[in-house]
């Protein structure tokens, strides 16, 4: 039996949350604020929060002064890209892992994700030497390869998890109806994992699309995605609140929108099933 | 920790095969199927391990290698063997032991302040109340937001010495506004990270604290065990495995933080951690051999970290 809560608890309750939330939340919506105001009214004093003159002028401005676009477009190419490439790998894998184990699959899982520890600065120049030699520096398809390899480890983890949940009875009738190996992956085992590869997706889309040692370190002008476009404002000249403000919402917006949908997967998919 | 009841990893053979072939009859058309479905789904893991055997491989055989150089591709190029001289250098250099004290600092200010906050935050979303979804958005979307985004959001909006809403807020107190990240760089960057990753440590704990059986917590109130009594012996051990993947996880990516200081302070007043001296060292300076040295360092450093993080996930996954 639940117990009773009174009215005036759960009052508290909520008005710490809400406040505790908001809190947390403040620089995004600050950043959000600021991004409508004119860049007079947004370094004012005292700070107007609401009461100001609304404006979409900075998005404007930094479509056109910075080719927001041409950033937009390679991070959902890279973002995208290394995704769905990591998928498209890790799917099989984690399939035969989930429904043929054999001894070694738990040292196999372990050890993938052990090179998910590997520090990124430790490899640094390897990668950009090797990046020189093949022409890959401040390319898209780089950085597609070294993103799609750095989340390969948690791609192949969540499928894995997703794909073990899928009853084998369901294999084992369809075998006995005479499908093979083919029918079974492409007929019965994709539909029921759909959900769960939709999840991963989501999720490293995330993670790739807000990546900032490589995308740093990796691109100059050509390949450069939102976080590097973000940090070229930092630099002195570039010092206007308004338009730093919009430049940042627009580079946040769609992941924003995108996490809300993936909290619950976030879990589970962050921590390799550690917590669930 | 599971709610679901799992089998050992050895007989998790769910959809085909060892147990329930071995239940019947063996005919050899079925036994020629589970050899078949082995030997396809070695071929279908091949791609990934060979993937990631080459990523983990060639790199670190590279900076092994680089680290026993002395190599200036800038001045002069390859310059020949020199043992463990790059080791010996990279340590002894008077930037190291900053960059370690830096790196702890940063490192332990994060976890500690996300790892408290973030277990009392999730008790507090774990209570009743109006709106609670709403509110875990809320807390939860820094999380989301890219790390050169926040770092100059925060640099410029809030630490900002003359237009910062944090200088405003002071002023409003008649205080001198504080040059954040120079005069209190180190804590700015840990605010910022703390600011990151607090949702992260709040939705794994939040997560874990409801599967906390609730009888059990009426129980001990009925009993009379006063609230702090009860988060200590009920919660806070219920929370530990919890707490222990917080800590590990972050830790691994904390080492390893970069754009933060990049865009604040580019590793100045006393912020460059370890991370940061190896990417000027190589990058910046161009002395790959020496920052393959410390590229080992940093290697070995986060490895120690890992083995503890994988015990605990290897165990579950038999659990």
């Amino acid at each position: 039996m639940a117990r009773a809560i009174t009215p005036q608890r759960k009052a508290l309750n909520t008005a710490l949350a809400w406040g505790v939330g908001l809190l947390i939340f403040f620089p995004i919506l600050w950043t959000i604020l600021t991004s409508f105001k004119t860049e007079a009214q947004a370094i004012s004093d005292p700070p107007v929060f609401l009461f100001f003159d609304w404006t979409l002028e900075n998005y404007s401005v930094v479509q056109e002064r910075s080719d927001y676009g041409r950033f937009l477009w390679n991070s959902i190419i890279i973002a995208g890209g290394s995704t769905l490439l990591g998928i498209l790998i890790a799917v099989p894998a984690a399939w035969s892992m989930a429904f043929v184990p054999s001894k070694r699959t738990k040292d196999i899982l372990l050890w993938m994700l052990s090179t998910k520890m590997l520090p990124a600065v430790g490899v640094l120049y390897p990668i950009y030497l090797i990046f020189i030699k093949m022409g890959l520096l401040d390319t898209k398809l780089g950085l597609v390869i070294v993103l799609m390899l750095i989340n390969l480890p948690i791609i192949v983890w969540m499928l894995y998890t997703y794909f073990k949940e899928i009853p084998g009875e369901i294999l084992e009738a369809a075998r006995m109806d005479g499908a093979g190996l083919r029918e079974e992956v492409l007929f019965i085992l994709t539909p029921m994992a759909i959900p769960g590869i939709a999840s991963t997706l989501l999720l490293n889309v995330i993670l790739a699309w807000n990546e900032a040692f490589w995308t740093l370190n990796l691109t100059a002008a050509k390949a450069a995605p939102l976080t590097a476009f973000i940090a070229s404002y930092s630099s002195p000249e570039g010092l206007f609140y308004a338009k730093l403000s919009a430049a940042s919402t627009m580079a946040i917006a769609p992941i924003l929108i995108l996490g809300w949908f993936s909290q619950k997967q976030l879990v589970s998919g962050l921590t390799f099933g550690a917590v669930k | 920790m599971s709610t679901q009841p799992q089998q050992p990893a050895q007989e998790m053979a769910l959809g085909a095969t060892v147990p329930k072939a071995a239940a019947q009859p063996a005919t050899a058309d079925h036994q020629a199927g589970t050899r078949h479905a082995r030997t396809a789904a070695r071929l279908m893991m091949a791609p990934a391990v060979i993937l990631l055997l080459g990523w983990m491989l060639v790199p670190l055989t590279m900076t092994l290698y680089f680290s026993f150089k002395k190599f200036l591709p800038l001045r002069g190029g390859d310059l020949g063997w020199v043992g463990f001289d790059n080791y010996v250098r990279f340590v002894s250099s008077s930037a190291f032991w900053p960059s370690v004290q830096a790196t702890l600092v940063i490192v332990g200010g994060v976890l500690a302040i996300t790892v408290v906050l973030g277990v009392l935050l999730a008790i507090l979303l774990n209570q009743p109340m109006w709106g609670r979804g709403v509110v875990r958005i809320l807390v939860i979307a820094p999380f989301f937001v890219m790390p050169t985004v926040s770092a100059l959001v925060w640099k410029n909006m809030f630490m900002d010495p003359v237009n910062g809403l944090l200088a405003h807020v002071w002023r409003a107190f008649g205080a001198e506004p504080l040059v954040w990240l120079t005069e209190a760089s180190t804590q700015s960057i840990i605010l910022i990270v703390s600011w990151q990753w607090l949702p992260f440590a709040t939705l794994i704990l939040l997560t874990a604290i409801q599967s906390l059986d609730r009888e059990q917590l009426e129980a001990a109130e009925m009993d009379g065990a006063p609230p702090l009594s009860r988060f200590a012996y009920i919660t806070l051990p219920h929370l530990s495995r919890a707490i222990t993947v917080v800590v590990l996880i972050q830790t691994i990516f904390l080492l390893s933080i970069f754009a933060e200081i990049f865009v604040t302070t580019q590793g100045a007043f006393g912020t460059k951690t370890l991370t940061y001296l190896i990417f000027q060292r190589v990058l910046e300076s161009q002395n790959i051999g020496l920052g393959s040295a410390g590229g080992v360092y940093a290697i070995i450093l986060a490895n120690i970290v890992a083995i503890f993080l994988m015990r605990i996930v290897g165990k579950n996954l038999d659990a």
